[in-house]
């Protein structure tokens, strides 16, 4: 019993270290995405933030760790790990609520799993920020949120609890029975709740339901709309328009074919996995797509997305590395999953980027992070070593 | 009138030069003949499909009537062999029966599946086309070779006497699960394979009997005879299985009923390596970007290829197309590398162990004269992410060219790249005329 005591205490004095005191990353290669990348590149941490960024020597009092290559902590743009857990069983997935096809009232930090393998296992890979939530499946699913993949407890680790609203347009909404059973009437039903809450007054009643499409007329929430076909997108584009609210196209393995319309309406893309299967209604899909809307000059980010099966999840780091085989150089490819999917996010104050005053989240990689034979061998987190497991 | 006659039997003439009669020679590549070292700059010759000679520029001839490719920076390796792949849409048995081993993927392939230009695309140019993994048995697999193909026949690799060749498809664990006359238990789902195997022993016994004294033999019974040739060695068994305790029962029943046995997918295979190892059973190994997405896989590990590797067990690897994309068939050696795994290993492991495992071997999964000239050009490191496919030759023929805009939207996917595609038009044509 004592033992097991001194035991843990030992411990919390050798992690205390760490956690508080200022740290020092070196590497030979800095990505800040923030300007060029910097040789022999060093990154001061105090207070869970960054303190200095650029080639000097550490000054005393830092704890040291290196690495080949250093990068900010990942942003993962699009995921429902954390609702969704490892073993795909009824008790661990909460990231679809099939008892209605509309219910933007349902929370992500109300079924948000902190200690899911699942966020254990992206951490170790250098994802330190998700926006993770309610998934593609029914045609509104309820809410997303943006969180640190650290802690246990999700209000600790949360940035944003009310992100955007989960929506998805196509096959995917399509009901096994009832409504919505056809594309007109996915949109048709949209339009009534939008029309509906454009009136919703709370002084005569809270309606959780109306609340939540009320903030997203009013500016307060975007929606997030998963759609595959260029015609759903679109829709989608329509649909927006008709109600002046801020939507970001998610999945769209069609936007190639629609960049101009993307582009005129300047809406934001998170796009598929480099890696998804091509079928279904992503049977037209590209490795590509990511040069097509650099190339019409669309902001856009990468997602590891949604999966029914084997992998549970996807790995951001091994889709943006198999886009920047496929049309985006290296440091593009590394945007899509940093400083862009904060961007488009609208966390970028915070994470994104190695800059004084962001949050102290870095990945740490003994190579080119991409290459599939390197590994991550360090994670930080607001200042907390969370992980030096090589992976 | 007669120049036009002369030029066309001049096209005929070079046309079928370049399917049966052409000589290649490929120069200035690293090469990665995986049964011996990897040559700096070296020479490939192929010629009538087959591979002549290849080894260092110094000291390979090159034939004078060569057509040659100067390939100066690229890798040439073998063609990759995938051990368990469900391209085409192949089906066995349907939901009557846990065990049909009459049935056959053979009877079920469309080859105008694009998976097929995809796969190519990939790299891959051998595989072992199986039926799912919902029954204890789903069906005979089959060995096909990723050619251009708008009738199964294009596809097939004949044995010596002409027949086409496969194994046989089993599962254990949850997947081929379900309500009578399903297994419920792992017991029982034991039971009903060893009840069935030894009612095939039993006709294979009066079989032999009948014979022996010149006696009609038993109705033929097509289940049995597959099992036969399970138990006589003729068809390997590839045995979808993932918990440690349900590899050990595999080895049993192999043990039991001498069947020779290809581990597949093997979720657990760190956990018993050795007694994988001890038992000379092949593994095939999966890796997903992630453990789980069902229990059975929860401790799906990258490290898997370097601990069987260590403890001596013969590792081969597949893409279980659609589960993992046959274009990204390389990932699944570059991860086990990643963990540890070593490169001389997992190039084999891509390409002749998979062969090896497939009884095919003295044919295809090395760069060795004789074998056939089924090979790829690479742009660089086969491990490297950055590395494209750029050339797939299978028999001689070369059968994707990423310089070609219409193979290369198959590498990459395009709009209607995954219709189903026809590859000979002349075959239309034909059917036309008719």
């Amino acid at each position: 019993m004592s033992r097991t005591f001194l035991s843990v205490l030992a411990a919390l004095f050798l992690l205390a270290p760490f956690a508080s005191a200022q740290i020092a990353v070196k590497g030979e290669m800095v990505y800040t995405m923030a300007g060029d990348p910097i040789e022999n590149g060093v990154v001061l941490i105090r207070d869970g933030k960054i303190e200095r960024v650029g080639s000097f020597d550490v000054p005393d009092g830092y704890e040291v760790m290196e690495a080949t290559v250093i990068t900010p902590g990942l942003v993962d743009a699009h995921t429902v790990v954390g609702l969704a857990g490892y073993l795909n069983q009824p008790h661990d997935q909460d990231q679809v609520e099939r008892s209605s096809p509309i219910q933007p009232e349902l929370r992500a930090i109300d079924a948000y799993n902190p200690r899911e393998v699942l966020v254990e296992w992206v951490r170790g890979f250098g994802v330190t920020t998700m926006h993770t939530g309610h998934g593609p499946g029914v045609l509104v699913s309820g809410q997303t949120m943006i969180v640190k993949t650290k802690g246990n407890d999700v209000q600790e680790a949360v940035i944003n609890p009310s992100a955007m609203i989960a929506v998805t347009l196509g096959n995917g909404a399509r009901a096994s029975s009832g409504s919505p059973g056809t594309r007109s009437k996915m949109i048709a039903m949209l339009r009534g709740e939008l029309l509906k809450a454009q009136n919703y007054d709370p002084e005569k009643g809270t309606d959780l339901r109306m609340a939540a499409f009320k903030a997203v007329l009013d500016g307060d929430m975007r929606m997030l709309i998963t759609v595959e076909r260029s015609y759903d997108i679109l829709t989608t584009l329509r649909l927006a328009e008709e109600f002046d609210i801020d939507i970001v196209l998610d999945s769209a393995a069609e936007a190639y074919l629609v960049t101009d319309q993307i582009k005129a309406a300047g809406v934001p893309v998170i796009t598929m996995p480099t890696m998804a299967r091509h079928g279904g209604e992503r049977a037209n899909a590209t490795m590509e797509a990511g040069m097509h809307l650099r190339d019409a000059g669309i902001p856009f980010a990468l997602q590891s997305g949604f999966e029914a099966y084997v992998p549970k999840t996807r790995v951001i780091l091994f889709e943006a590395a198999m886009a920047a085989a496929n049309g985006l150089s290296f440091e593009e490819a590394l945007a899509t999953i940093t400083i862009d999917a904060a961007r488009i996010l609208g966390v970028d104050h915070r994470v994104g980027s190695l800059e004084v005053g962001k949050d102290a989240d870095i990945a740490m990689y003994d190579g080119d992070p991409f290459e599939y034979t390197t590994h991550a061998i360090g994670v930080i987190i607001d200042g907390e070593v969370v992980s030096t497991e090589v992976r | 009138m007669l120049k036009r006659i002369l030029t066309g039997s001049l096209l005929l003439l070079l046309v079928s030069g370049t399917v049966h009669a052409q000589t290649y020679a490929f120069t200035g590549a690293h090469i990665i003949p995986v049964d011996g070292q990897e040559i700096e700059n070296g020479t490939l010759v192929v010629r009538d499909g087959k591979i002549v000679s290849v080894g260092p520029a110094e000291v390979v001839e090159i034939p004078r009537r060569a057509q040659r490719h100067d390939v100066s920076g690229m890798v040439i390796m073998p063609g990759l062999v995938d051990t368990h792949s469900h391209i085409g849409e192949p089906s066995g048995g349907d939901r009557s029966a846990p065990m049909q081993p009459e049935t056959r993927v053979l009877d079920s392939i469309n080859p105008r599946d694009a998976g097929f230009q995809k796969a190519q695309a990939g790299g891959v140019t051998t595989a072992n086309i199986m039926p799912g993994s919902g029954h204890l048995l789903s069906g005979q697999t089959l060995y096909v070779k990723y050619r251009d193909a708008d009738v199964v026949d294009d596809l097939l690799i004949l044995d010596e006497d002409g027949n086409w060749q496969g194994g046989i498809k089993m599962a254990n664990g949850t997947n081929p699960r379900g309500n009578g006359p399903f297994p419920g238990t792992r017991a029982k789902a034991a039971a009903l394979v060893r009840a069935e195997y030894i009612k095939a022993r039993e006709y294979g016994d009066k079989k032999a009997k009948a014979a022996e004294a010149e006696e009609d033999p038993p109705p033929v019974n097509l289940g049995y005879e597959a099992l036969l040739d399970a138990m006589s060695g003729k068809k390997v068994v590839h045995h979808h299985t993932h918990r440690h305790d349900d590899i050990l029962t595999v080895l049993r029943l192999a043990d039991e009923f001498g069947f020779r046995v290809v581990l597949q997918h093997v979720s657990d295979a760190w956990k018993v390596a050795d007694e994988i190892a001890a038992s000379g059973a092949w593994v095939s190994l999966i890796s997903v970007d992630s453990p789980g997405g069902k229990l059975e896989a929860k401790d799906n590990h990258f490290k898997s290829g370097r601990m069987l590797e260590e403890a001596g067990a013969k590792v081969g690897f597949h893409t279980d197309d659609g589960i993992t994309d046959s274009r990204f068939f390389f990932r699944q050696a570059a991860l086990a590398v990643r963990a540890g795994m070593s490169r001389e290993g997992a190039l084999y492991g891509l390409t002749l162990a998979g062969a090896e495992m497939m009884d095919l071997g003295h044919q295809v999964g090395s760069l060795t004269p004789g074998k056939d000239a089924d090979f790829i050009i690479l742009s660089g490191d086969p491990l490297s992410v950055y590395t494209h496919v750029h050339e797939t030759w299978i028999d001689g023929v070369r059968v994707y060219d990423r310089s070609n805009p219409d193979d290369r939207k198959f590498a990459t996917g395009a709009y209607g790249a995954s219709n189903d595609q026809v590859m000979h038009l002349h075959h239309i044509e034909l059917e036309a005329g008719q």
